[in-house]
């Protein structure tokens, strides 16, 4: 393999291997360079045509170079670092994510500052620098590993020294301001609301955290990205061995490597020619420029120069070959065969207002440069050099310490002094660009528009032909700029495509909207810490070792670890749940119920308050008893459920489901703040404050009495629906005489850091079943208790579940009440909560099951008369059953209905919800 | 991601708020001498204008306080805001 890199150019090597084979490349190379200076054309074959491609850019514009490696599926080579053993395959086809976990550790930052400068090329560091001045603080980011922008590419000076130096120095002086922080491999990836941009980091394999994103929030923002320079559409042109002229330029100057030996330039503008003029200065033979225009530029030394000619035709399969050319809008087309393995294309330069238009700026077009720049926005951003059409270093330079002062200043800062730009060298002024998109042919099925996703020009005109007008349509229509890199070589092409197509001009199409992310960004990166154990925070008990240590597996609610079932020795779930339904059923039983929400609600109007709250009555509740409680939406349906317990005249203590325990707070700050704020009630969540221990079944009020030789534990002393404080084990205590279970049972609360002491205490009395959330469910479902979200579901009223009596008729209004007198809460047809027993009593139904009347299916669409919301295994009723959703349920007692499941039709007949002592005879134990 | 100022806490991210829909729809006088319809207007219909639009905000990861703020929908600009709410 020939080396195409610079005699005499330095570097440390670096082996590595792509698609198999070992190569050699030098510090400083990405894949890219590395590959070109191998001499390795092809490096990836297209998604959808297979056409063998090469690399056409050299940076995040790389449409065709996608490799793999790692655990990383999809990375472009333009951008890839050489390291020491990289292993890269190109991707052929699809990306395909790895199985391996990604191990790397990835991170966030959040900032501010005064003045953020996207982009550390000639015009950011000059806006960076003057910002700086003032005294504002300043942060700069740029996405590549050397600053300059287009300086490292072109190889041009300022101030006398080389651009790359220059820019370096004096980035690093700005680095040393307290006030400054310069980012480097930092993209600014999207622009949101308010000046917030997000950026990514990419520190590399050996940094703490691989890459970080950052979040900054700024005041005001210089937008200094640049320019790419944009593709023309003719035949041939995804041949390996195309390349934007400046992207060969900057593998000549960045790296010392040259993509060929003899090239031909296709241009529509001067700046090809200054890379032309490298090229030849380096060693690649000039064929001949072929200049869209009828008056050309300067050749370099020895080059041919075709003015007023496009490329008609690439030779060669797999890359370059022969470029042919022919004169433009000539009646005597005379083609001609040039032999070249390489051709630079310029059809021009499109300025990256991608952030500018996220930003929700709109855009202009711009007749001399043909193409859009940043025209009115309401954010606070200004956009500077290349980015908005200034295309000289020196006009660069100006017009970048002008926006950081503009910038600055707009921030409160004052400008002193003003900025002076250094020196560049003269420049020929440019001569008027050319502008032309697409070279006219018979047969479009080889002008490629969108290399990555394989759309020609034929494919824009298929769309056009089928009626299309929009440009945002034509981009859904042919998937034209939907690729890793968004469109943004292909994007303003398309754009005057589809222009060319309907003869509309291409101001008056506009580009497609622009959308963050403006390069790649991985999820892993985006998720940051926020993983695994640290995705959501975790709530554990008080208790929580104790249910570790007897091997409870753990459900989640919400954000809990509840206990889920405590197993026995080769016992598996159904069978500790059957054991532990049956010890509470007939012995004693203890559960952790210390995640129940408990809100305490205080102050001269609370009473008052609860009343509107709830749809019961709760000012009639004396000190020291209890009462269940339901809120409904104002549009009648069930929000929540709980135990309202009353301390005082003026203070309630309100528990509140599980899940439901923030949202129920927040509903009723919500209620004092914006609706009733003449009302002197006060809410704090007390959650934490209590650990929590149902003690359920007939035997639990001699543990209790053994426990708590204080209290008075008989009916009559401590009736069911009323709380006493006591001492239980020693500890200071508020028991509950409630019941979840049907059960006679009691809650003890205590401190929470009193929890295990009072855990362990009724563990030790030897006779007490732990539980858990299951055993509990499969309680409260026998006795008929719903559960709000999952017996409800946001579409059921206090009826629906059979508890009207739980709607208070007395109070004059309560939030929910005007509903229930709505036509549709009456209906006879509304689902019910009802019971289901399956005709097979070791049959379980699957929850989420649908019902329907008849034991055959009819013709779809098949109506469904509601569906199964828990269902669960009985030891005391020896069978399976279920709660249910259904039509008009209760009027359908003793009905069969039918459960489709697959092919099968299971028969179930229906009961009440209430399934166990529905006389409640075994409350009081 | 805006930047909501808080009449409480000042400017603040907009991840520490919940949003609340329009302002100014009270909780009717009586609902009870509301017809179906009147009711279910307050219940069910929102305005849902391009530009200025009156509505609620809660801080709710802040100082948990409820305020109204005017918000121009096309631009995200927010424009003026109330304390009560
Ligand atoms: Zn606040």
């Amino acid at each position: 393999m020939t080396s195409r890199r610079m005699t005499g150019w330095q570097g440390e090597p670096v082996r590595f291997r792509f698609d198999g084979r070992d190569y050699e490349g030098v510090r400083g190379d990405t894949l890219a360079s590395a590959l070109l200076a191998n001499g390795v054309r092809t490096v990836a074959a297209s998604p959808a045509l297979g056409r063998p491609r090469g690399i056409y850019a050299a940076w995040t514009e790389e449409p065709n170079a996608l490799v793999r490696y790692g655990v990383e599926p999809m990375a472009q080579a333009t951008t890839l670092d050489l390291a020491e053993g990289l292993d890269a395959t190109s991707l052929r086809g699809r990306g395909r994510l790895s199985e391996e976990p990604d191990t790397g550790r990835y991170d966030a930052v959040y900032a501010h500052c005064d003045v953020l400068v996207v982009g550390a090329g000639p015009a950011g560091i000059a806006a960076a620098t003057a910002a700086a001045e003032t005294g504002a603080r300043v942060i700069i980011a740029d996405d590549r590993p050397i600053a300059g922008g287009s300086l490292p590419d072109t190889a041009e000076t300022v101030g006398g020294v080389p651009g790359a130096e220059w820019a370096a120095a004096t980035l690093a002086a700005l680095d040393d301001r307290p006030d400054v922080r310069v980012l480097s491999r930092t993209s600014v990836f999207g622009y949101y609301d308010d000046n917030h941009l997000v950026a990514v980091e990419r520190r590399g394999v050996d940094a703490y955290s691989r890459e970080r994103v950052w979040r900054i929030r700024a005041r005001r923002v210089v937008l200094a990205t640049g320019a790419h320079e944009r593709p023309i559409a003719f035949a041939g042109n995804d041949r390996p061995g195309v390349m934007l002229a400046a992207s060969a330029r900057a593998y000549v100057n960045r790296h010392g490597v040259l993509p060929g030996e003899r090239a031909v330039v296709f241009t529509t503008n001067d700046s090809a020619y200054a890379a032309a003029r490298d090229l030849a200065a380096a060693g690649v033979e000039i064929a001949a420029i072929v200049d869209t225009r009828e008056t050309a530029g300067p050749a370099p030394d020895g080059a041919e120069v075709l003015a007023g000619h496009v490329v008609t035709a690439v030779g060669g399969e797999e890359g370059v070959t022969s470029v042919t050319v022919s004169a433009s809008d000539r009646e005597d087309r005379d083609d001609r065969e040039i032999e070249a393995d390489l051709l630079l294309v310029s059809g021009g330069w499109n300025p990256l207002v991608h952030l500018f238009s996220q930003a929700g700026g709109e855009l202009r077009h711009d007749d001399g440069i043909g193409s859009f720049v940043p025209g009115s926005v309401r954010q606070a951003v200004e956009v500077a050099g290349a980015a908005r059409g200034v295309f000289t270093l020196a006009g660069c330079l100006e017009d970048g310490a002008a926006a950081g002062a503009r910038a600055a200043e707009a921030a409160g800062f004052r400008v002193e002094s003003v900025f002076e730009t250094p020196g560049t060298p003269a420049e020929e002024p440019a001569a008027p660009a050319g502008h032309l998109w697409l070279v006219p042919s018979a047969d479009y099925g080889t002008h490629f528009v969108d290399l990555q996703r394989d759309v020609t020009v034929a494919d824009v005109m298929k769309a056009t032909g089928a009626g299309l007008r929009s440009v945002e349509h034509v981009k859904r229509y042919t998937t034209a700029g939907t690729a890793h890199d968004q469109g943004k070589l292909s994007g303003v092409l398309t754009s005057a495509v589809v222009g060319h197509a309907l003869g509309l001009p291409l101001a008056d199409l506009g580009t497609t909207t622009f959308r963050a992310p403006y390069v790649p960004v991985g999820f892993a990166t985006l998720a940051g810490r926020d993983r695994g154990a640290l995705h959501d925070p975790v709530r554990t008990t008080s208790l929580h070792e104790w249910h570790v240590v007897y091997g409870a597996p753990f459900e989640n609610v919400g954000q809990w670890k509840r206990p889920w079932y405590y197993p026995r020795a080769g016992e598996d779930m159904e069978a500790a749940v059957l054991r532990e339904c049956h010890a509470v059923r007939t012995a004693v039983g203890a559960m952790d119920a210390s995640t129940l929400g408990k809100i305490d609600v205080q102050g001269p109007d609370a009473a008052e308050f609860l009343d509107r709250i709830y749809t019961n009555m709760m000012s009639t509740l004396k000190v020291g008893a209890i009462r269940y409680g339901v809120m409904c939406r104002p549009d009648g349906m069930v929000f929540d459920d709980g135990t309202v317990i009353r301390l005082a005249d003026d203070r309630f203590l309100v528990t509140t489901t599980t899940g439901n325990a923030a949202a129920v707070l927040d509903w009723m700050e919500e209620w004092l703040q914006t609706e009733w704020p003449q009302l002197r009630v006060y809410c704090t969540s007390v959650t934490e404050h209590w650990a929590t221990v149902a003690l359920a079944g007939p035997g639990s009020r001699d543990v209790l009495a053994g426990l708590a030789p204080g209290l008075a534990v008989d009916a009559a002393s401590f009736p069911f629906m009323t709380w006493r404080d006591t001492e239980v084990a020693g500890l200071a205590a508020r028991v509950c005489r409630i019941s979840f279970s049907g059960e006679l049972a009691y809650e003890i609360n205590v401190n929470a850091w009193d929890g295990l002491a009072l855990w362990e205490a009724v563990m030790g009395t030897g006779v007490v079943t732990p539980y858990g959330t299951e055993t509990m469910h499969v309680l409260r479902a026998e006795k008929g208790y719903p559960i709000v979200g999952q017996d409800t579901d946001g579409t059921v009223t206090p009826a629906d579940l059979g508890m009207d009596w739980v709607v208070s008729k007395k109070k004059p209004d309560f939030i929910g009440k005007r509903s229930f007198a709505r036509a549709d809460t009456s209906r006879p047809d509304r689902k019910h909560l009802v019971g289901l027993l399956p005709a097979d009593a070791g049959r379980l139904l699957p929850e989420g099951a649908h019902l329907v009347e008849t034991s055959t299916l009819p013709e779809p669409p098949v109506p469904t008369l509601g569906h199964v919301t828990s269902s669960y295994r009985s030891a005391v009723l020896d069978s399976t059953f279920a709660l249910a959703l259904v039509s008009g349920g209760r009027d359908r007692m003793g009905e069969v209905l039918y459960v489709p499941l697959g092919d099968e039709q299971v028969p179930v007949t229906v009961t009440s919800h209430i399934l166990y002592d529905p006389e409640g005879a075994r409350r009081d134990g | 991601m805006l930047l909501i100022p808080c009449p409480w806490c000042g400017p603040r991210d907009e991840a520490e708020f919940h949003y609340g829909g329009q302002a100014h729809v009270a909780y009717p006088e009586n609902p009870a001498a509301l017809s179906d319809e009147e009711w279910a207007r307050y219940l069910f219909f929102r305005d849902n204008p391009k530009g200025r639009f009156a509505e609620r905000w809660n801080h709710t990861a802040g100082c948990r306080r409820w305020f109204n703020a005017v918000r121009n929908t096309a631009t995200n600009e927010i424009e003026a805001r109330e304390v009560t709410a």
